[in-house]
């Protein structure tokens, strides 16, 4: 009995510490960014502030990063949404009509989702320019869109296979067809892989770095791309630097915090079957 | 089997309208642009057009009354961008990477094997690169698998607020490598001295002074050692919510039995849950591995282009894109598929054999 209190006892002191050491860069970004300027010093980075709390460096920050994280803001939306409606319709085909070779097509789908963008990004940006899409925010959607398939008809695909034959035989016998058994059973059953679809491509596009970084000019940069540039500069303080950094990751840590559940669902389906 | 076209008078009026509406759209486009906001929208525009085109085709289609034809004809647009922008372009990149071409005008010349030969016989950055990127990939799993199990194990015990521990370990996971790689870089900053800051104080608070290090600014080739430990700290919370899932997969009768045969919790872990977890260590080596074979964001935060630092990824960007090297470029790209490949086709084949016999 003594042997089991001590274990507990030590789970809990090794739990606490991993946490904190997880938390350390938060309460960096926090600490820091809260400080005013006066008290802002390498050599003091992990003293609290002395004289309260103030939001300075977060409003430098905000200046700096504004025009990003409405470019951002901008092409996450209309890429989550549109993305999952694609995702949606492939999977339910792919899951409720398969045809022969259709699960070998599924799996070249799947493929694209694991290739380094390394090895189509100079066909990508000469085709991009091509097509006038270069530069500006539509073609980063666009381009978030294409390579967003593989991962949300999987996903889609793996929640339809879950979902019984016998609520799609009972809707045949009702003489619906496979656009009416979308609209009328299927498509009313998608709520919770939407949610996780949507919240993973927004996630997914909101980090993304290297198409961000190649497909759009200085003035339509999201914010990866713009906070990037900032760490690099020298005119920035690295105070500043702190607060900035926690505004750009702010919107999807907020989606975590309160959508954890989906965004884990999103991420057990990058994992295949497991 | 009704295979036969079933003629529907106002569904075809319909179509018809669209598939006009959708390819006059299109031929005005081509002869002219549409701006919207100052931007220029017209291949956006052409995309739309097309797409309304194309719904008026799907309605004739669906009057053959041949479901399958209806939903391989749904399904093209989207087989025919993934086949495009996915096989098309690398079989184009392949093209680039056997060709002579540097500088900004594209030259098909076929030189071979050229590039890749290069690479590997007199090219010191890119022996650089491989050698990174074998030791970020090795401590990064090795780290992650170690790491995450650990934790499941802990979390398996049910601590009390274990939801706020498996939370705290997760949310790194949720925010970018250039984020991630920007506060880290803080943190384990090589300042030595008077200007020693990051956790280098925490260190010299804790009366450990011995710990203090240059991090990732160590001499070759051990810095590199050190930018595995943010994409450690955002992604050994993924392995541990893989791990946990297998641990509560398997049902508790099995354990059970095992306590009636007289074996310990640590007897329990070894032989019987330890072999039951090896599919989900090949899940979490294949996400994993493929995540570090090109590794890019996070160290364009973290190394700001310090050739120590350097992987292939950033070289194929800065070759291409600021030396022109195109050729160059692809061949880099092309080897990082290869690697990724390598890896990753084995695990989809026998992913979609195992789902055939079901």
């Amino acid at each position: 009995m003594r042997r089991h209190v001590i274990l507990r006892v030590l789970l809990y002191v090794i739990l606490i510490a991993l946490a904190m050491i997880y938390l350390l860069p938060v309460y960096l970004m926090l600490l820091t960014g809260f400080k005013p300027f006066n008290q802002v010093d390498l050599k003091t980075m992990w003293d609290l502030p002395t004289t309260g709390l103030y939001i300075q460096n977060f409003i430098a920050g905000f200046n700096q990063l504004s025009p990003n994280l409405m470019n951002s803001l901008t092409m996450v939306i209309p890429e989550a949404i549109l993305s999952s409606l694609l995702g949606s319709i492939n999977g339910y085909l792919l899951s409720k009509w398969k045809f022969r070779g259709s699960d070998l097509v599924f799996s070249l789908v799947l493929f694209g989702m694991f290739i380094p963008y390394q090895s189509i990004l100079i066909p990508l940006v000469k085709f991009m320019f091509t097509i006038k899409l270069y530069g500006d925010i539509p073609g980063l959607v666009f381009v978030h869109i294409i390579y967003g398939i593989p991962i949300t008809t999987l996903i889609f695909r793996n929640y339809y296979a879950g979902i019984g034959t016998e609520v799609l035989e009972a809707g045949r016998i009702d003489g619906a067809s496979l656009t009416g058994l979308y609209r009328w059973i299927i498509f009313p059953l998608s709520a919770p892989s939407f949610a996780v679809v949507i919240i993973w491509q927004f996630t997914q596009a909101w980090n993304e770095f290297l198409f961000a970084a190649v497909l759009t000019n200085q003035s339509h940069w999201p914010v990866t791309v713009a906070l990037n540039n900032l760490a690099g500069s020298q005119l920035v303080q690295w105070n500043v630097l702190m607060a900035a950094t926690l505004l750009a990751a702010l919107p999807t840590l907020l989606v975590y915090l309160f959508l954890g559940r989906y965004f884990l669902r999103g991420l057990m389906a990058g994992a295949l079957k497991g | 089997m009704r295979h036969k076209f079933q003629l529907n008078l106002p569904q075809l009026i319909l179509a018809v309208a669209i598939i006009v509406l959708g390819f006059s759209t299109m031929y005005t486009l081509t002869k002219t642009q549409l701006t919207v906001f100052g931007n220029d929208f017209t291949s956006i525009g052409l995309l739309i057009s097309g797409l309304i085109f194309y719904v008026g085709i799907l309605i004739i289609v669906a009057m053959y009354q041949d479901e399958t034809v209806l939903s391989i004809a749904i399904l093209i647009p989207s087989l025919v961008a993934v086949a495009i922008f996915v096989y098309g372009f690398i079989l184009w990149s392949l093209r680039v990477s056997l060709s002579a071409w540097q500088g900004l005008r594209p030259d098909y010349t076929f030189v071979g094997l050229k590039q890749y030969i290069e690479l590997f016989s007199n090219d010191l950055r890119f022996n650089i690169d491989i050698r990174n990127t074998v030791m970020f990939t090795v401590l990064f799993i090795l780290a992650c698998l170690v790491l995450g199990l650990g934790l499941a194990i802990l979390l398996e015990q049910r601590p009390k607020g274990e939801n706020i521990f498996r939370g705290i370990f997760l949310f790194p996971m949720s925010i970018s490598f250039i984020a991630s790689g920007v506060v880290w870089g803080w943190l384990m900053n090589p300042a030595t001295g008077a200007r020693l800051t990051g956790i280098n104080l925490i260190f010299h608070f804790l009366h450990l002074d011995f710990l203090i290090g240059k991090w990732f600014t160590t001499a070759m080739p051990w810095g590199m050692a050190y930018t595995v430990i943010p994409a450690v700290w955002q992604l050994s919370g993924f392995t541990m919510a893989l791990y946990l899932g297998g641990i509560r997969s398997i049902p508790e009768e099995v354990r059970e039995a095992a306590r009636v045969d007289g074996a310990s919790e640590f007897q329990i872990y070894r032989y019987i849950i330890m072999p039951m977890l090896q599919p989900v260590t090949l899940s979490a080596v294949i996400i994993l591995g493929h995540m570090s074979l090109k590794i890019f964001d996070l160290i364009v935060a973290l190394g700001k282009g310090d050739i120590r630092l350097d992987v292939p990824g950033i070289y194929m960007w800065t070759t291409t894109f600021s030396g022109n090297n195109y050729a160059q470029g692809a061949a880099i790209g092309m080897l990082m598929l290869i690697s990724v490949a390598v890896l990753v086709v084995p695990y989809l084949i026998q992913n979609m054999r195992s789902e055939t016999k079901l």
